[in-house]
């Protein structure tokens, strides 16, 4: 039986030049056995992902799946793809992180790509560089992608209107988290099985929360009943008119919940009077291990961290069986690869010849 | 936003192109007997079952080495591990296209290819980039001690020097000719058809 190859110097011509396949737009490069249609294709997010209120429904659907196939790979004894290789990315965090800053740079090292990380302190922005000015200087060195964090909200989208590399936001001020909802929507898939028509409630300090944001507008657009649970000094004017369920008592939001997405009670907000007393807070809004148990069904537990254990979350519900806290940090680093990869290929005008072909 | 054929739609390669005509070159009885060769061939180019590992190159490799594993099971009585390989992250085209494309699960067999021969099964060896492509993604998951190519059909169109061990059938047929391998799970039925398009004019 014949195992050779048929004529190794073959045909120089390929299959689907775009003069044979009469579709200008496409170039074929190996892969695709069909000349005129092309492979399968996600849903292109553009050149930024600054929030997840300028998605839409297939769009966050898109990087949610498209994180699946990335978890598997931070199991591999190599946790390499090559995918961003020669890609350079920096990671500007202009205010404190360690958790968000570190599963970027997770996600961006097992795609290959080449990072550099720049903080605050120690950096020109210290000088009085202007975010832009710092982003247009990187911009010379020839960088790819700009991951920010910065504290004033809008920071992201001022820059990503600014710069001609891809911007991904690590958290604007108050305004938007996207990955981190991401990240949360992802967990919550994976132990609600859908997102569409489950109840997740969102406790604590609404009013400050950049997460609690980029939860809502996800949540809603994928379906979800979606509940806010704070004192009244925690929560922003106008809620209502997100379209979601404003609960008083911890008590009703637990009653309500498939699920719970905890915030971190940022301690300054003591000094900003907004609560009385910690203890005070974790009397009356503390999601505590008797509170959960009197709960109708059971109760899945989000932190998006760090967590103060005996504040907002008690220690047995962080530690408890319903907590899905690690898993959100496992997660948060496949999302980040999801979109990485998403956005590395996100010039509009090539999906689109890609769609003509 | 730009919505790309198939994020929700069904396969694009599916779609049936009015314009198009189709030969059929093996039809179910003949690929059944095709692959019941190549098991035989596959069992005795890696000298027996013993550490034997079949992998699947997405997507219809997969369907081809799981019949592969059955006839296998059938003649020696062993059923080989068994993964499957996406290769889609290992493209050498994504800056290219500037498209991305889906991305599927690639899943390790347990037992690992550490040491083991791993036979890459695909349904149509062409320009050999997706084989390039799965032998790096391969060297990232361990250190086989052999790699054998398996593929249904050898056509001519070869970009890189990469040769198949085990072969079902080889076809010389003209660039704008298109080999595919149909299969029950993702097509309806198991044949090897040349679409042309535009037909033979």
């Amino acid at each position: 039986m014949t195992t050779g190859t048929p004529g190794g110097a073959g045909s120089p011509e390929r299959a689907g030049s775009p003069e044979r396949a009469g579709s200008p737009e496409r170039v074929n490069t190996g892969f695709d056995r069909s000349p005129t249609v092309p492979s399968r294709a996600v849903a292109s997010l553009g050149k930024d992902l600054v929030g997840l209120e300028d998605l839409t429904a297939e769009q966050i659907t898109a990087i949610l799946d498209t994180a699946e196939p990335f978890k598997e790979i931070s199991e591999r004894r190599i946790k390499k793809v090559p995918v961003l290789r020669g890609k350079t990315i920096v990671n500007l965090f202009l205010e404190p992180s360690t958790r968000t800053r570190i599963s970027f740079e997770f996600a961006e090292k097992r795609l290959s790509a080449d990072t550099v990380n720049i903080a605050a302190s120690g950096s020109s922005v210290q000088k009085g560089e202007t975010l832009v000015d710092t982003a247009r200087n990187l911009e010379a060195m020839r960088i790819d992608m700009v991951v920010v964090r910065h504290w004033a909200s809008g920071a992201a989208r001022f820059l990503a209107d600014r710069i001609a590399s891809n911007v991904i936001n690590a958290g604007d001020g108050a305004h938007e988290h996207p990955t981190q909802a991401l990240l949360d929507l992802l967990t919550l898939r994976d132990h609600l099985g859908s997102i569409a028509g489950k109840r997740v409630c969102v406790v604590g300090d609404i009013l400050h929360s950049r997460v609690a944001r980029s939860n809502i507008w996800g949540l809603l657009k994928l379906g979800a009943e979606v509940g806010v649970c704070a004192p009244r000094t925690l929560l922003p004017p106008g809620i209502e008119s997100f379209g979601v369920e404003v609960f008083r008592r911890v008590e009703e939001a637990i009653e309500w919940a498939d699920a719970l997405n905890v915030l971190r009670l940022q301690l300054e907000r003591m000094q900003g009077g907004y609560v009385p007393s910690l203890r005070e807070y974790n009397r009356f809004y503390g999601v505590t291990r008797a509170r959960l148990e009197a709960a109708p069904r059971d109760v899945l537990i989000l932190h998006p961290g760090p967590m103060n254990r005996g504040v907002e979350i008690d220690s047995d519900v962080a530690d408890g069986p319903h907590s899905v806290i690690l898993q959100q940090v496992t997660n948060g680093v496949a999302v980040r690869m999801a979109v990485l990869y998403l956005l590395a290929g996100g010039v509009p005008e090539g999906a689109e010849a890609a769609k003509g072909g | 936003m730009s919505l790309l054929p198939d994020a929700t739609s069904p396969d694009p390669e599916e779609r049936v192109d009015p314009v198009e005509e189709r030969v059929v070159l093996m039809d179910a009885e003949a690929v059944r007997l095709a692959l019941a060769r190549m098991a035989r061939e596959v069992v005795e180019r890696a000298e027996g079952t013993e550490g034997l590992v079949l992998l699947g190159i997405r997507r219809r490799g997969v369907e081809l080495a799981e019949r592969l594993r059955e006839f296998i099971q059938e003649g020696e009585g062993v059923r080989v591990p068994f993964g499957i390989l996406d290769i889609t992250l290992y493209r050498d085209d994504l800056q290219e296209i500037g498209l991305r494309p889906v991305v599927g699960e690639s899943e390790l067999p347990l037992e690992g290819v550490d040491g083991r021969t791993v036979v890459l099964v695909d349904d149509v060896l062409y320009t050999g980039r997706t084989v390039r492509a799965a032998l790096n993604e391969l060297m990232d998951w361990g250190r086989p001690a052999r790699i054998l190519l398996c593929v249904l059909v050898d056509r001519e169109g070869r970009e890189l020097p990469i040769q198949a061990d085990i072969v079902g059938r080889s076809v010389g047929v003209l660039p704008r000719e298109r080999v595919e391998v149909l299969v029950p799970e993702e097509d309806g039925r198991l044949a090897v058809e040349v679409a042309t398009r535009g037909g033979t004019a």
